[in-house]
């Protein structure tokens, strides 16, 4: 057959859908249709829209390229039923990806659905059932919106029945549609009409044959234009036998589809392989589809009762169960399960001469599978932590044995200390290092958080480590690191140091702390890079000259970096004033708080806070790099991400119900002006003064580009105005004790697990609250209406700076929020000696409500402005340089 | 009007750039932007750059003039926000009429001064009309995924008011540009078809998007070829990008259109990515070397700039543009209609 065909359907929802020459058929889904579906009807009534979606998106992942959406139901609104549920499906990425199909016999519905979807959609349908004027009006308007149109072959006499009706109307449609509207031709899908057969009446027994052959005309004579159809409708007459109905709908589709059937609602449950089907139902089939025979529809009855009842079921698979012992236990270790580990491993043991050979020869086997796939990237991060689990589940059951026998432990490859140093509490990346390490065969002596210099350098000795791994995540953690190295340099250590956490880098490891150690000193930044590192360290043959390599590596680093960036030049601290960020304090809004004073909030349920929580820093901590949520349906990450996504939900569904993580605010807002250019004084109800010191940038910028400072955010005292300014904390308690409470299970991935969704919590947490305080507590944004989005990438007004970020670096000014809110009295919330927070999943800051105010980095500051700095504090110099001193240029 | 059929045909044809940034120069305050007419209206209007064509005519003149002067065959008109929905935070409802009318009108001079003086080189007056600052096919409730702060009705009549007002002001062509959410384009489409319909005229129509994140889609999460085919049920005279990202991260996804569509192709990018500050700083040369990429590549009919840009910026694009031959495209059959 020729088809006529020189242009071709262009579809979309968030991305193309192209039909041409290579496409295969074009699958619509069609369980969102209430006419068909009792239960997406019943949802929908229920306005139970959450599970209605699941439906969509069911279909989506099932393969339907096109979801086809009915609301025709007597008892719904149909159009408010329509926009609603197409309003919904706009923000599911992963069902809207997809074009819609706007199905309805309404076209008030129609039209509401057509305004509400940004993709080029279809619209199902119309005809000339009531006439050409309708007819034109409804396709000139489908074209202005921008959509396919679906043509039921249906015309003032009736709907066609028989192959001439079907091409008289098909053909006049095409003419009116192209002729008198002007409507592309590709974008025409022709509805033929599929009626059942077998129903035992003469007059149907040519539907489907007369379908396929008017199937065929159309494609040959009306050009560029595509058919449609509902299969389910052809096999209606053997409804309770889904044998027979499955391989009817692959019968007719074959033929169909030869003649240019080209898309259709199909429901792919509900087909079966046309090469599996068995050849006598094939031919009795055949008979019928293609109306061969005059008793084709009793022979087809008669031997449908012979198969009828053979139904399919599905069941976990299980197949790997049958596999030799050794692969069982590979296969779980890979794939994490833990469900039959004891008794695979005590099966192994029986086999065994010696408990340990199980630990050494068995389990190994299987974690060296897991590090080769690890290493190749065809496994990631919490699928590895997984496989540890299913590890010590099986070390934990054999150790008994072993010590019974008394025979030798298993001898680990290496020992290595791992600690977060003194005054930091963060240990999320050290913890997922050590249970890499771990599995890895390393021991692991995890000194925990806090951990101050001696105690780290008495355990080395004591314990005989191979290897020190240092952890932090606030810059004074750095200073300890460089402290630590320099002990070690003292009392002759040759162990390797190993550097991690997110404020450490390669500079200012190659620049501070190898230079204080004469060994082997380490930037490992990712957790997959940890276990080759320190396998190239401790192997006794080459680590020589790995160290060796390494040091000349870091050295060459160091040359260049501090090549770099000697072309800075800064101002003083008196220019730069001058070069203060200047806000015209006579026309600049000036809302005053409407709740002024010290309030705390400790009520609160976690559930408020899941709305606003950011999920990529999540994924983040676990090496899975994206946003979310493209990163669920990423390539590479997508399905370890989807995983590990949906199991928090399971943890924090648990969270909640048992009350395990409590959330705790307090905050503050206050009068204030900024006084002497760069210090913010702040009225505490009752008079008493606080003053937050605040650093200005100094890097030279161009002309009428100026060096910000906080305090420019806040009306200076001599214009007598009176300004304000916010202070704040959020911390999550129980997290520790939660984490704790999985180690002792040996299930260290829901102890990190625990850990992240705590800091994910306070981080959700300072933005619930933020916004709860620009629109009811100060109340200067009451009418915002942002989305979760928005918010992450915080598009709203007015700043909240955190003491030890970017714009404020210096973590001294957290004790002056401290003081003024009385933070740790109140919450609980305290500061370590390097002032880091406890809980660690905890946030602190300011409150900016000034429409001009605006997040700014600090960069290098000079020395004229630390003197400025630590008298205008009341500290000595020296204090000031140790705490700024990342931020002090050429230091 | 339709000349500019012709020009497209036979040349690069160059667009003007940022008028936000040139105002910037100005620094106008307050009572500048409300010249003696608004001394005493309700609400603060410094930032309404669209009101300075009626409160400081000259400047926006003199802006248009020096674009022209740089080598721009098209300026587009100070009209942006000209929609009752973006002119609502100002309580300027009732003036869009007006504001579009007198922009339209004194750009409309500007470019006959410029077509009389040079007349081998006509010179081309684009309604702007920007996005609003709402957002048709999503939420900006987190609670309610649902809801929406605009309907397509609501847009539609908008933008048909900015519309018509464009054209009896005299403006050679539209451009709806900064499209972010495809379905606000779609209500403008919409009202553009029934100006055209009511009035039984031809207005060559731009239509431009942007491109928000270096994944290659627009805020309501379109891929660049879902957004053309969302689009293209509207014979236009062009399609493209501009703003979000600057030149060098735009081509991929000219380059994922250009071979998809008989239209025009246009690009109007930013002077490079916002640094920290939110500040643009590629320089004339810099943004001329990458566009040049393009038109090695003959991906582009239409070429300008747009946040950060500046005349010195269109004086070197004009001139690159001036050295290659303009994309072949099909000729747009205007009896389509």
């Amino acid at each position: 057959m020729k088809i006529k065909q020189t242009k071709y359907m262009k579809l979309s929802g968030l991305e193309p859908l192209i039909l041409n020459e290579n496409s295969n058929f074009i699958n619509v889904g069609e369980r969102t249709n209430v006419a068909g579906s009792r239960k997406f009807l019943r949802l929908i009534k229920e306005e139970k829209f959450d599970e209605a979606l699941d439906i969509a998106r069911h279909q989506v992942d099932g393969g339907a390229q096109i979801v086809d959406i009915n609301m025709d139901d007597g008892l719904l609104d149909g159009k408010e039923a329509m926009v609603r549920f197409l309003n919904l499906i706009a923000a599911e990425p992963d069902i809207c990806r997809v074009p819609m199909m706007i199905d309805s016999s309404k076209w008030e519905i129609i039209e509401a659905g057509l305004q509400v979807v940004q993709g080029k959609c279809v619209v199902n349908s119309i005809s000339l059932k009531e006439g050409e004027e309708k007819f034109i009006r409804e396709a000139k308007l489908i074209k202005r919106y921008g959509a396919a149109v679906i043509v039921m072959a249906f015309d003032e006499v009736g709907q066609a029945d028989t192959y001439d009706r079907r091409i008289e109307i098909a053909q006049r449609s095409y003419d009116v549609l192209v002729n008198q509207v002007g409507f592309p031709s590709e974008d025409i899908i022709f509805d033929l009409n599929i009626f059942p057969v077998a129903t035992g009446m003469d007059e149907h027994r040519k539907n489907a044959i007369d379908f396929i052959e008017a199937t065929r005309w159309v494609r040959e004579n009306l050009e560029n234009v595509s058919v449609s159809g509902g299969v389910s409708n052809v096999s209606f007459s053997f409804r309770g036998n889904n044998t027979v109905r499955e391989a009817m709908h692959s019968v007719f589709l074959y033929y169909a589809i030869q003649a240019g059937m080209n898309m259709g609602i199909v429901n792919p449950a509900m087909l079966e392989v046309y090469d599996d089907i068995p050849k006598d139902l094939l031919e009795h089939i055949e008979d019928v589809i293609l109306d061969r025979r005059d008793d084709a529809t009793e022979r087809l009855l008669d031997f449908a009762e012979t198969v009828k009842g053979t139904k399919k079921e599905k069941t976990v698979d299980l197949s790997w169960r049958e596999n030799p012992l050794q692969d069982r236990i590979t296969h779980a270790l890979v794939k994490g399960i833990d469900a039959f580990i004891i008794e695979d491993v005590e099966e192994a043991r029986l086999q065994a001469e010696k408990p340990i050979e199980v630990i050494e020869g068995n389990l190994m086997a299987g974690m060296n599978v897991v590090g080769d796939l690890f290493g190749a990237g065809k496994m990631f991060l919490p699928q590895v932590v997984k496989s540890a689990r299913v590890m010590k589940k099986a070390v934990g059951y054999l150790n008994p044995f072993i010590e019974a026998e008394k025979g030798d432990k298993q001898e680990p490859v290496g020992k290595i200390l791992m600690a977060t140093v003194k005054g930091d509490v963060h240990d999320i990346g050290k913890n997922i290092v050590s249970v890499v390490l771990a599995c890895n065969n390393y021991e692991i002596v995890d000194l925990g958080v806090m951990v101050p210099p001696e105690k780290i350098i008495q355990t080395a000795i004591e314990e005989r480590v191979d290897a020190i791994g240092l952890s932090g995540l606030i810059t004074p953690s750095l200073d300890e690191m460089v402290y630590l190295a320099k002990e070690m340099q003292r009392q002759n250590f040759e162990l390797p140091l190993l550097i991690g956490g997110a404020t450490t880098s390669k500079a200012h490891t190659a620049v501070k702390i190898d230079t204080q150690y004469k060994n082997a000193v380490v930037h490992v930044n990712d957790a997959s890079r940890a276990v080759t590192v320190v396998g190239d360290l401790l192997n006794k043959k080459t680590s020589h000259e790995y160290v060796a390599e390494l040091k000349k590596n870091y050295d060459e680093f160091r040359t260049k970096f501090l090549k770099r960036g000697k072309e800075k030049s800064y101002i003083s601290i008196i220019e730069a004033r001058k070069r203060k960020y200047k806000i015209d304090w006579e026309t600049s809004e000036i809302v005053k708080p409407r709740e002024l004073g010290i309030q705390t909030l400790e009520q609160l349920s976690l559930k408020e806070l899941l709305p606003f929580i950011d999920w990529s820093p999540f994924f983040r901590s676990w090496d899975l790099h994206g946003k979310f949520p493209d990163i669920l349906t990423d390539k590479v990450v997508g399905e370890q991400a989807s995983i590990m996504y949906e199991e928090a939900q399971v943890m924090i569904k648990e969270i909640i119900a048992n009350q395990s993580l409590k959330p705790k605010a307090i905050f503050g807002l206050f009068k204030a002006n900024s006084i002497n250019e760069d210090d913010i004084a702040v009225q505490k109800k009752g008079g008493e003064e606080f003053i937050f010191r605040t650093l200005r940038q100094q890097l030279k910028k161009r002309e009428g580009i100026p060096n910000h400072a906080l305090s420019d955010f806040i009306a200076p005292k001599e214009t007598g105005k009176t300004d304000y300014i916010g202070a704040f904390c959020v911390g999550i308690f129980g997290a520790q004790e939660l984490a704790d409470s999985y180690r002792a299970k040996e299930d260290d991935y829901n102890g990190i697990m625990a850990q992240a969704i705590a800091d994910r919590f306070a981080e959700a947490f300072a933005e619930y609250l933020h916004k709860q305080i620009r629109t009811k507590h100060w109340g200067y944004a009451a009418d915002e209406n942002l989305s979760n989005d928005d918010l992450i990438k915080e598009s709203y007004k007015g700043i909240r700076p955190a003491p030890g970020y970017p714009a404020c670096p210096d973590h001294l000014e957290k004790e002056t929020i401290w003081d003024l809110l009385d933070v740790e009295n109140q919450i609980g919330v305290k500061l370590t000696e390097s002032l880091a927070m406890w809980p660690a999943a905890a946030v602190s800051g300011y409150y900016f409500a000034n429409k001009e105010a605006k997040y700014f980095g600090l960069g290098k500051i000079t020395d004229d402005q630390v003197t400025d700095y630590s008298k205008r504090k009341g500290i000595k110099k020296e204090k000031a340089r140790k705490w700024l001193h990342p931020n002090i240029a050429d230091s | 009007m339709s000349n500019i059929y012709k020009a497209l045909q036979e040349r690069i044809l160059v667009l003007d750039g940022a008028m936000g940034t040139m105002l910037q120069a100005y620094k106008f305050t307050e009572e500048d932007f409300r010249g003696e007419r608004f001394k005493d209206y309700p609400t603060p209007l410094q930032g309404n750059n669209d009101l300075l064509s009626i409160t400081q005519p000259e400047a926006i003149k003199t802006i248009h003039g020096k674009y022209f002067e740089a080598g721009a065959d098209i300026i587009e008109t100070n009209t942006f926000s000209g929609t009752t929905i973006a002119m609502a935070d100002y309580q300027m409802e009732d003036l869009v009429y007006e504001l579009n009318y007198q922009s339209a009108k004194i750009a409309k001079e500007v470019a006959d001064q410029f077509t009389a003086k040079e007349p081998h080189k006509p010179r081309f007056v684009a309604g702007s009309i920007g996005p609003t600052n709402r957002t048709a096919s999503m939420s900006p409730d987190v609670n309610d995924p649902g809801y929406r702060a605009v309907t397509f009705d609501e847009l539609r009549i908008a933008y048909k008011q900015q519309i018509e007002a464009l054209v009896d002001g005299g403006v050679d062509l539209l451009l709806v540009e900064t499209v972010f959410d495809t379905l606000n384009a779609k209500a403008a489409l919409f009202a553009i078809e029934e100006v055209k319909d009511e009035r039984n005229i031809e207005i060559p129509t731009m239509l431009s998007g942007t491109i928000t994140d270096a994944s290659g889609r627009t805020l309501s999460g379109q891929t660049a070829e879902a957004f053309l085919i969302s689009v293209s049920h509207i014979p236009l005279l062009s399609i493209g990008f501009n703003c979000a990202l600057g030149a060098n991260l735009l081509q991929p996804h000219l380059e994922a259109i250009a071979n998809k569509t008989d239209f025009a192709i246009s690009a109007h990018p930013n002077a490079g990515l916002p640094n920290a500050f939110g500040e643009y700083d590629e320089t004339p040369e810099e943004m001329g070397e990458q566009i040049e990429e393009y038109l090695k590549k003959n991906l582009i009919n239409i070429i300008g700039g747009c946040c950060g840009t500046s005349p010195d910026h269109i004086n070197v694009i004009a001139n690159i543009a001036a050295k290659y031959k303009p994309r072949p495209h099909a000729e747009i059959a205007l009896e389509i209609r």
